[in-house]
């Protein structure tokens, strides 16, 4: 059996290559499919080089006779701002959802207390809420703090709802982690803190490369809250770029490379570290 | 150690909820002049504002939101299924350059949702974009109204609307007694029978007598829905394929072997063996994109523009009312109606997750 257990989502399996008129149906349908994924890309990146005058919707598909990298410095000149808040942003709440939920998933699955499953499924709700149900609740209390149109209000919701999340991928990365160690260190006479400290923490880096690079992606991307809970000069990249694609009179050389410079955080982390984005994705369906 | 996370998440998520409702049974910010004030004056007023949310004149676009929703879920979850399920299927059989095709699939995941609206606003342009494709052809170009058509089809009274919910729901229950008498349940037989009588025979005696509003009011599935489906699919649909493959991958080689021994020709082994197994992940699946589609809403937010009342949902529709038009009462019950349909999809859900769970340990 242990041959064939997959250690994760991306470990081929051993079938034989077989030749023929299957195969090339088969590459076929991935060229097609690839076209599906990737044309929308060619388009904005052919669109965020042209200059305002040569985008016409008759030749939208038609690559810029003349490349004009114009308009990004336009685009940095209007979101720019908003990319450094974004980056503050994710970086911060990022750091301090991973942490916290590094100790909650290692209360959770190393200090089995009754009804542990059942704080953790209540948890867990929280994940799956429509934030809709809570927003107007949470806009008086951010402004009752006087954090509305500061960044840290913006934080405190991202570092709150990024917890069930984060509590989920410790909890199921400690729960693989042999309960010995833990009762040798107990033995030893190590307490709950030294335990995380000298035992867990230094176990624990794979799970916190998961867990950073999917809140980053997640806190990054998120919109209603950026909407509702800031203002002009703290507004994350999601809701300037709305702002910037939304105006009629904008050509759309514009908003184009404003989504470029607004997604190319989060497409590099994938990119580069897409393995471990995968693996953020496949525990957000619960069982991971 | 937990406390301060579970003391947090008590109240950021049951506080709040708690306090939506409650302030859904307001009348708070209804009276524009007491919305912003320092210390509005607040009355109880019951289920008024989901009274007019379903029945009132004023709420029509609401009404369209909810339907809109319902299809948009419906034909997102199949086109992410289907196009996933596609997808794994074909890198199972180990084509040369998985890695980059999986990449290919996977990356508009990591894309945000106005991002894509953005980029998807532009691509179903009236007159560019995919309109011009037929043009590559020397065909003439295309001229449907991606995010602009007015047009709806399979269009139903909102008044039939409890007849009809009495009417599925009650055969769903006919079916589940069914199924229950098949395996000897005799109580669930007995209990679902019961109901689904019950609802059937309100449907057939006092159903068609019910009427919510004064006038028929048709709503149907919009058709300017279609271009957020093909960008939502588009951007999602990558997931559905992680989750399949991961599965398939997790069926152990010797299974496929003892089906092709057994003589399991290719499409039955896939018809016996493999889809009953990708069932689970079937489900769990339909639960994780059914929860993002009612809760989507930047993604019609960039694409169509928040006030094309054609392509709205309900959850921008309760960042509006709340955050533009200050009536915040009536947001509240926009966003109580939209926990309560996530709340149908997902409880059961993580009960039966952490059911079986307890049962392992």
């Amino acid at each position: 059996m242990t041959t064939t257990v997959p250690t994760s989502a991306v470990q081929p399996a051993p079938v034989p290559r077989r030749a023929g008129l299957g195969r090339v149906g088969l590459y076929v349908l991935l060229v097609i499919a690839a076209l599906f994924f990737l044309l929308p890309i060619y388009l904005l990146i052919a669109t965020a080089l042209k200059t305002p005058d040569a985008i016409n919707l008759a030749t939208t598909w038609q690559w810029p006779r003349l490349l004009n990298w114009d308009s990004f410095v336009q685009a940095w000149g209007k979101i720019g701002g908003n990319v450094g808040n974004s980056l503050f942003l994710a970086v911060v709440s990022t750091i301090l959802a991973a942490l916290l939920g590094s100790l909650n998933g290692y209360a959770l699955s190393k200090w089995q207390f009754r009804g542990a499953n059942t704080l953790f499924a209540l948890m867990l709700f929280g994940m799956f809420i429509p934030y809709q149900a809570v927003l107007i609740p949470l806009f008086q209390f951010v402004k009752s703090l006087g954090l509305y149109g500061s960044i840290w209000g913006l934080i405190l919701a991202h570092v709150v709802y990024g917890l069930p999340i984060t509590t989920l991928i410790f909890r199921n990365y400690y729960a693989e982690v042999p309960d010995a160690l833990v009762e040798a260190a107990t033995i030893d006479g190590a307490g709950f803190w030294s335990i995380y400290r000298q035992v867990i923490l230094p176990l624990s880096v794979p799970a916190f490369v998961v867990v950073v690079i999917w809140e980053f992606t997640q806190v990054w991307n998120e919109f209603l809250f950026a909407a509702t809970l800031t203002n002009t000069s703290s507004q994350p990249v999601t809701y300037a770029l709305s702002q910037l694609a939304g105006g009629q009179a904008v050509s759309w050389n514009l908003p184009m490379a404003g989504a470029i410079l607004a997604a190319l955080p989060t497409l590099l982390v994938y990119i580069l570290l897409g393995r471990y984005f995968v693996r953020g994705l496949l525990a957000g369906s619960v069982k991971g | 150690m937990l406390l301060p996370s579970v003391v947090l998440l008590a109240l950021f998520v049951y506080g709040f909820i708690g306090r939506t409702v409650y302030v859904s049974l307001t009348d708070w910010g209804n009276d524009p002049a007491q919305a912003l004030a320092t210390n509005p004056i607040i009355r109880w007023v019951g289920l008024a504002n989901y009274h007019d949310l379903f029945t009132g004149f004023l709420q029509l676009r609401f009404r369209q939101e909810l339907v809109n929703t319902i299809f948009f879920t419906l034909f997102f979850i199949l086109g992410c299924l289907g196009l996933g399920l596609g997808l794994a299927l074909i890198l199972d059989r180990n084509p040369r350059g998985e890695g980059l095709w999986r990449t290919i699939f996977l990356f508009p995941m990591s894309l945000s949702f106005i991002v894509t609206g953005t980029i998807w606003r532009w691509m179903l342009q009236p007159q560019g974009g995919v309109n011009q494709f037929p043009t590559v052809l020397g065909l003439p170009s295309g001229t449907f109204g991606w995010l602009s058509s007015t047009d709806s089809i399979w269009k139903f009274d909102w008044n039939k609307l409890p007849l009809l919910t009495a009417a599925v729901v009650g055969l769903v229950l006919v079916w589940l007694a069914v199924r229950a008498a098949r395996t000897g349940d005799r109580t669930r037989t007995i209990v679902a029978g019961l109901c689904a009588a019950l609802l059937l025979g309100w449907a057939l005696f006092v159903g068609p007598n019910v009427k919510l509003l004064p006038a028929p009011e048709l709503h149907g599935f919009n058709l300017a829905l279609i271009g957020i489906i093909i960008a939502a699919v588009w951007q999602m649909s990558g997931y559905t394929m992680a989750l399949y493959l991961a599965g398939l991958r997790g069926i152990p080689e010797e299974l496929r072997e003892a089906a092709r021994v057994d003589g399991a020709s290719d499409v039955g082994m896939y018809r016996f063996v493999i889809f009953p197994l990708l069932a689970p992940i079937t489900l769990s699946a339909m639960i994780i994109l059914g929860h993002i589609s009612l809760k989507i809403f930047d993604l019609v937010y960039a694409m169509a523009g928040p006030d094309n009342t054609y392509t709205s949902v309900p959850a921008l529709n309760m960042y509006l009312t709340s955050f533009r038009q200050n009536q915040f009462a009536l947001g509240a019950a926009i966003g109580t109606i939209l926990l309560i349909l996530v709340a149908f999809v997902i409880v059961p859900y993580l009960a039966s997750a952490f059911r079986s769970e307890e049962g392992h340990a």
